[in-house]
């Protein structure tokens, strides 16, 4: 039976195990009507399985969750959704190929039959999407919309059917600065009108902005919860991380010669430009940072810096030199060290032993192979040496790489690269999905690195680590890469503008 | 019911999935000699006896599992790297057709021994250019292979069939359709006295060994796991995904083209299209029985090779069909399979 007055949601002492893993420990969580709550900790804290349980993808082990003081029964979406529960993946889940309106009632058959009511689906979506701020053309085909414009369309789905308790997984992560200020306008619209929102985080600025209420997890347990009003970014990093934490700060030093310089490069494939004349140089001693939002561009830079693809046009030169015909290990042997986007699609491989992945991309050269035969033995000394000089934990030589945790994978990864001290290294959202404390140790490293006169291309969307770590910063936006400028006096609102393709010599000024 | 994966695949499961497979599927091949009226205790044994209860039935089960080894080997080489060949049955019998070819005659007058290692060289080769064609399909155009290899098996034995009605057709046989028959001198020399069991043996075990030294050791067998487990990370890590699968074709087909030249000159002689019960088909159930590892497929091939020589002895007894062998071994694939999915995921309720 629907109360009248009970809260929006509670959920009591949900336990959730995996195995000998405990993802959730008894969380009880509550969350009033018209109330936004954040939903703060680390990776693997256990807030996206809180959510999953909430939505039904998983079955708690033990506890309950109420909606409007209705028990809904364990690992049912649907109960989920009809109780009035929508949520927002971090990943999308639309098909592009159909129009906003199309994958809005796409799943919804049984409300009108046979036939689809699209006028009035259409009506009501214009309808929404005034009252909360969330304008999308409902005819336009999904694929073509931007990134932020998608997350409407998830929005308004999710309020299409009545949702009264919306949850989002990380809704900024794909999001412009000005992106994330326009969701979180909308999401307090939503709460005026009485709807309730979660929302999941491991930034704390949007927290204490966009938050009435902020509840933290960490190892599966609640370990604290603030009224927004009434706490301090420092109190909310101590509680998510368990202790203080002190990222490394960057000393001055003079930049060198350059040691990367990219020229005009162009990538075209399928009659689409997704690198449109974009040229940097990258000197010894520095830390260049490029900065833009997912999709403009980054990853086609980076695969061809790596040696993965060739550019239609345009040059790469490493240390004075061009490589007639770059591949990742001529690119590796010529002094440059790799860190890829994914760790998991790109940067490893889950079933392959940590010695395997150490020395994959060099195991042609003398040192780990012969004629035929890998030295087992000195890529085994090497996957030690590489866990005792970059203090990986738990980490056997024979050990299957997946079992690692995400910040000790990455240690690997970076430590396999600075181990013989590269004079250039490209690093792609080094910290992206680590903890606190395992991006303070990628940031140590990385600033070591800048010490000994190495020149490092961070490609990063984290506008603070851009700040903290990068001497100066380009911008990638539409294939095209603006011109460098220092660092020093720039803050996230400027490095804001420029992701968004502003001209730089007036934003800069 | 909820399906969910397991964090971690746990080392018993590992070990125990190819045993549990094929007691169950035992236990339901067991169902079919009920229904076909048998005593099913009595059938076991049989079967049993009828594999290894004799010096003749112990080298005829070894006889039967030479080939099956190889095109285990084969299917497992390739799978391992993710390069779904289907296709061991036709390059076992396109490696049959190039010993038959070239080993009817001698016209350089080479020494025997020479003219067999050049025989079993050919075969491999014959195996091994048959399955480029399909991977220069899937590098080229993304073209299945699973459909390509598959398909090729029975334009093969087409092709051999036209070969031993015409060009090759042996004129003493009495109007069968078989090929003329391999030089005596270039045929495999039994090693057991008094019994069909030939140097094939010791071959397909050499390469079972050889195969396992060249996954666990050799760059190319790090690079080959890599490029199966993970193209794109294989790829970043420099590995030539193209030539890494080129050189994995070669050594799956080479093998199952050795099969077949094997088969030819230790067992049968000569080429006909009843060469192979299946052997290439069976060689995916040896080699997914073994966790697609070398040794292992030496065991697998030796289970197979004892269900069907045993069920034979079984029929003959009990006038069971002995097609029940085909059955049981083809079974132990689908077991195989749900216990390797069990291995990896559990199931709760929800």
């Amino acid at each position: 039976m629907t109360s009248r007055t009970a809260p929006a949601l509670e959920m009591t002492g949900i336990a959730k195990r995996f195995g000998a893993f405990t993802a959730l420990d008894g969380v009880d969580l509550e969350l009033a009507r018209g109330e936004i709550v954040a939903l703060l900790g680390e990776n693997g804290a256990g807030k996206t399985t809180l959510m999953n349980v909430l939505f039904g993808h998983y079955s708690a082990d033990a506890g309950e969750v109420r909606v409007f003081g209705e028990t809904l029964p364990a690992g049912r979406p649907r109960a989920a959704i009809r109780a009035g529960v929508g949520m927002v993946h971090q990943h999308f889940t639309l098909a592009p190929n159909l129009t906003v309106v199309e994958n809005v009632v796409a799943g919804m058959g049984h409300l009108s039959g046979l036939s689809l009511n699209l006028p009035a689906a259409r009506a009501k979506l214009r309808e929404l999407g005034r009252r909360f701020g969330l304008a999308v053309d409902p005819d336009a085909r999904v694929g073509d919309l931007s990134v932020g414009e998608a997350q409407r369309v998830e929005i308004l789905k999710s309020l299409f059917r009545d949702a009264r308790i919306l949850v989002l997984d990380e809704p900024t992560a794909v999001l412009t600065p000005a992106e994330g200020e326009t969701l979180f306008a909308t999401l307090r619209l939503m709460a005026k009108d009485g709807l309730s929102v979660i929302f999941i985080s491991h930034k704390l600025g949007e927290v204490l902005t966009g938050a009435d209420r902020v509840v933290v997890l960490r190892g599966g347990r609640m370990v604290g919860m603030r009224a927004t009003r009434e706490t301090s970014r420092e109190e909310l990093a101590e509680l998510m991380v368990g202790r203080r934490v002190e990222r490394p700060e960057r000393r001055e030093r003079p930049a060198g010669a350059p040691v990367l310089v990219a020229r005009d490069l162009t990538l075209r494939r399928g009659g689409r430009t997704l690198l449109d004349k974009a040229g940097f140089e990258l000197r010894a001693g520095e830390i260049l940072g490029l900065i833009g939002v997912s999709g403009n561009g980054q990853k086609p830079l980076a695969d061809i810096l790596f040696g993965l693809e060739a550019p239609s046009a345009g040059t790469v030169e490493i240390l004075g030199q061009t490589p007639a015909r770059p591949s990742p290990r001529d690119m590796v042997r010529r002094g440059l060290g790799r860190v890829p986007e994914d760790r998991h699609a790109e940067g490893s491989i889950g079933n392959l032993t940590l010695w395997e992945n150490a020395v994959l991309e060099r195991v042609r050269e003398p040192r780990f192979s012969g004629r035929f035969l890998v030295r087992r033995g000195a890529a085994r000394a090497f996957a030690a040496h590489l866990a005792s000089r970059f203090d990986i934990r738990g980490a056997a030589p024979d050990k299957r790489i997946r079992l690692l945790s995400g910040g000790n994978m990455q240690k690997l990864i970076l430590g396999r690269n600075l181990d013989n001290e590269p004079p250039v290294l490209v690093v792609a959202q080094p910290t992206r999905g680590l903890d606190e404390g395992a991006i303070a140790g990628v940031h140590a490293r990385l600033l070591e690195a800048r010490e000994r006169g190495a020149g490092i291309l961070l490609i990063s969307e984290d506008l603070d680590e851009v700040l903290r770590l990068a001497d100066r910063a380009v911008a990638i936006h539409a294939g095209r890469l603006s011109a460098a400028v220092p660092t020093a006096g720039l803050d996230a609102r400027r490095l804001g503008l420029m992701m968004a393709g502003e001209d730089l010599g007036r934003v800069a000024a | 019911m909820i399906v969910e994966r397991r964090e971690t695949r746990p080392l018993v499961l590992v070990v125990l999935s190819p045993v549990i497979a094929v007691a169950v599927a035992l236990a339901l091949a067991g169902v079919l000699i009920a229904l076909a009226g048998a005593p099913v205790l009595d059938a076991f044994r049989a079967i049993a006896v009828g594999a290894f209860g004799s010096r003749l039935a112990a080298t005829e089960t070894l006889l039967r599992a030479c080939p099956l080894i190889l095109t285990g080997l084969a299917v497992a080489v390739a799978f391992r790297a993710r390069l779904w060949n289907i296709g061991a049955e036709g390059q076992l019998y396109l490696g049959a057709l190039a010993v038959v070819t070239l080993g009817f005659s001698n016209p350089l007058g080479l020494p025997g021994p020479l003219l067999a290692v050049l025989l079993l060289v050919a075969g491999a080769l014959a195996g091994a250019l048959l399955l480029l064609g399909p991977l220069a399909l899937r590098l080229r155009f993304g073209v299945d292979e699973v459909v390509t290899t598959l398909l090729l098996n029975f334009v093969v034995v087409l092709l051999v069939s036209m070969m031993v009605e015409g060009p090759l057709k042996d004129p003493l046989a009495f109007g069968w359709p078989r090929s003329v028959p391999v030089l005596g001198d270039a045929q495999l020399p039994k090693i057991v006295e008094r019994s069909r069991l030939h140097l094939g043996l010791v071959i397909a075990l050499g390469a079972a060994i050889l195969v396992n030294l060249v996954q666990s050791r050799f760059v190319f067998g790090l690079e080959a796991k890599a490029a199966g487990l993970s193209p794109r990370a294989a790829a970043f890590a420099g590995v030539p995904i193209g030539a890494t699968l080129v050189k994995v074709a070669l050594l799956s087909g080479g093998l199952a083209g050795l099969a077949g030249a094997v088969e030819v000159m230790g067992n049968r002689g000569y080429v006909s299209t009843d060469l192979s019960p299946g052997f290439g088909y069976f060689g995916i159930v040896v080699a997914m029985l073994a966790n697609l590892q070398p040794l292992g497929a030496v065991v697998a091939a030796l289970f197979a090779a004892a269900m069907f020589v045993g069920s034979d002895a079984m029929g003959r007894q009990l006038g069971v069909p002995s097609f029940i062998a085909d059955v049981t071994v083809a079974l132990c694939l689908l077991t195989m399979l749900l216990a390797l999915f069990f291995s990896s995921y559990r199931l709760r309720r929800g």
